[in-house]
């Protein structure tokens, strides 16, 4: 009995093994070796930023299609750039950095809270209770979606307020898309203005509620010598290439006439 | 038994996750999302029907004549294990898409006791190929069930308050116990 089962067992999986090995060679799919290899460069943190599933996702694009950049990949930055363009034999672009910018200061203009919020601890909550707990409703919540969201570990809420690591943010813009806000944006690493305020809102209703939340004035707009700044539907919108591109006196006009200082220089 | 009363049977009555207590571990692991859960149970349902046609075929043709009836448990693991590997490459090859949405389940499922149970239920039953045929894809389908009805449930259930400790996985485990519960009901409407 010993025998003939170890006999039928041994004889069951050398006929499975050579099933197998038979289906392996004429099943076989031939894959990209360098899909693996590109796989293998690009972070890996899957974040999407390149506006692919993912890293793998992002890499069979990038070798199969001519039209795929191979600098879609902010969060490697130019190092990722320059070897994805050499494995798919692609012209390297240049990647520019971007970072992750949060457009509120709601301590620094004393936003008072409206009601207490015990709900669930998400921003995406809270934005549903009757606009969020403070006064102005385009503020930062404070309840960290941003930091939970954040495949870098690049966003910490200090205070009540997301703060940006400038050092570990890769720009893939998670936490844009994560804020309910929309308080949060993406911004060229070297854009010379910063823009503290993300509110809608119309004059009166902004100075009744915080001390530095931007009244749409439009003084920066019209004294601006690049035409970069506009509103766009009551939101202060600064195009960063029209900026950059005018030359390095851009950015201290509208620094200086924002009557409420929400315009800062970097 | 007709057809139908083995359909009530295999799905509701004798649910193979809530009344025989088979498969619990992808039925606790993969039902966190309705997605994943239904990558899952398709693939379940796939690989018990394909397992118990071929163990039935292997039981009737090689087994038995041989008188090799004690090698049935570790002989069906080997045949289902070689199955699922085969049907894998095959599916890469012939339906791209078919292996994208059941890819990574599929080894996962290779030695279920759920899968392995069904096998060896038929035998046990004394089921004709067609009925064992019938017999698990129902009950696969109750797997299914079992497992759209629980990630239905955990889905609703994240955003509630619950007690840092009893987050997920303790959750889980009390919800299948009311789920099986649940299912107790039906015992004696049918065999």
């Amino acid at each position: 009995m010993v025998v003939s089962s170890v006999v039928t067992l041994l004889a069951l999986g050398f006929c499975a093994s050579l099933v197998l090995a038979v289906a392996s060679r004429l099943l076989y799919v031939k894959e990209d070796p360098r899909i693996a290899e590109l796989a293998e460069m690009l972070p890996g943190a899957n974040c999407g930023g390149c506006g692919y599933a993912g890293c793998e996702a992002y890499a069979v694009a990038v070798l199969n299609d001519a039209d795929v950049s191979p600098s879609l990949c902010v969060a490697g930055g130019r190092e990722v750039s320059d070897a994805v363009a050499a494995l798919s034999g692609k012209a390297a672009g240049s990647a520019e950095p971007n970072i992750a910018f949060r457009r509120c200061e709601r301590l620094e203009g004393n936003v008072a809270p409206r009601y207490v919020y015990r709900g669930i601890g998400t921003c995406a909550a809270a934005a549903a209770v009757d606009n969020g707990p403070f006064q102005c409703s385009w503020s930062c919540l404070g309840l960290g979606d941003c930091e939970k969201a954040c495949p870098f570990g690049a966003l910490h809420m200090i205070g009540t307020l997301a703060v940006v690591d400038p050092e570990t943010c890769t720009g893939c813009g998670v936490c844009v898309r994560t804020c309910p806000r929309q308080v949060l944006e993406l911004i060229p690493k070297k854009g010379r203005v910063r823009i503290h305020c993300a509110t809608r809102a119309k004059m009166k209703a902004v100075k009744d509620v915080c001390g530095v939340g931007c009244i749409s004035c439009a003084r920066c707009v019209k004294k601006c010598p690049a035409k970069a700044l506009s509103l766009d539907s009551g939101r202060l919108e600064l195009d960063h290439e029209a900026c950059l591109a005018y030359g390095p006196s851009c950015g201290e006009v509208c620094t200086q006439e924002c009557p409420r200082k929400i315009l800062r220089a970097y | 038994m007709n057809y139908a009363a083995l359909f009530v049977s295999a799905i509701f009555v004798n649910n193979i996750v809530l009344a025989q207590y088979l498969g619990q571990c992808p039925y606790v692991g993969c039902s966190k999302e309705k997605g994943v859960a239904f990558g899952m149970g398709t693939a379940v349902v796939f690989v018990i029907f394909m397992a118990t046609g071929i163990t039935w075929l292997f039981q009737t043709y090689v087994l038995n004549p041989f008188n090799l009836g004690y090698l049935q448990t570790i002989a069906f693991i080997l045949v289902i294990a070689a199955l699922v590997q085969f049907v894998e490459m095959f599916l890469k090859k012939v339906i791209p898409p078919l292996y994208r949405s059941l890819g990574i389940f599929l080894p996962l499922i290779t030695t279920n006791c759920a899968v392995l149970g069904v096998a060896v239920l038929v035998q046990r039953k004394e089921y004709d190929l067609i009925t064992s045929l019938l017999y698990a894809l129902f009950t696969s389908l109750g797997f299914l069930l079992a497992l759209m009805l629980m990630s239905g449930i955990r889905e609703r259930l994240e955003t509630v308050r619950a007690p840092r400790a009893m987050r997920g996985t303790p959750t889980a485990l009390i919800m299948a116990g009311i789920m099986s519960l649940a299912f107790l009901a039906f015992k004696g409407m049918i065999e």
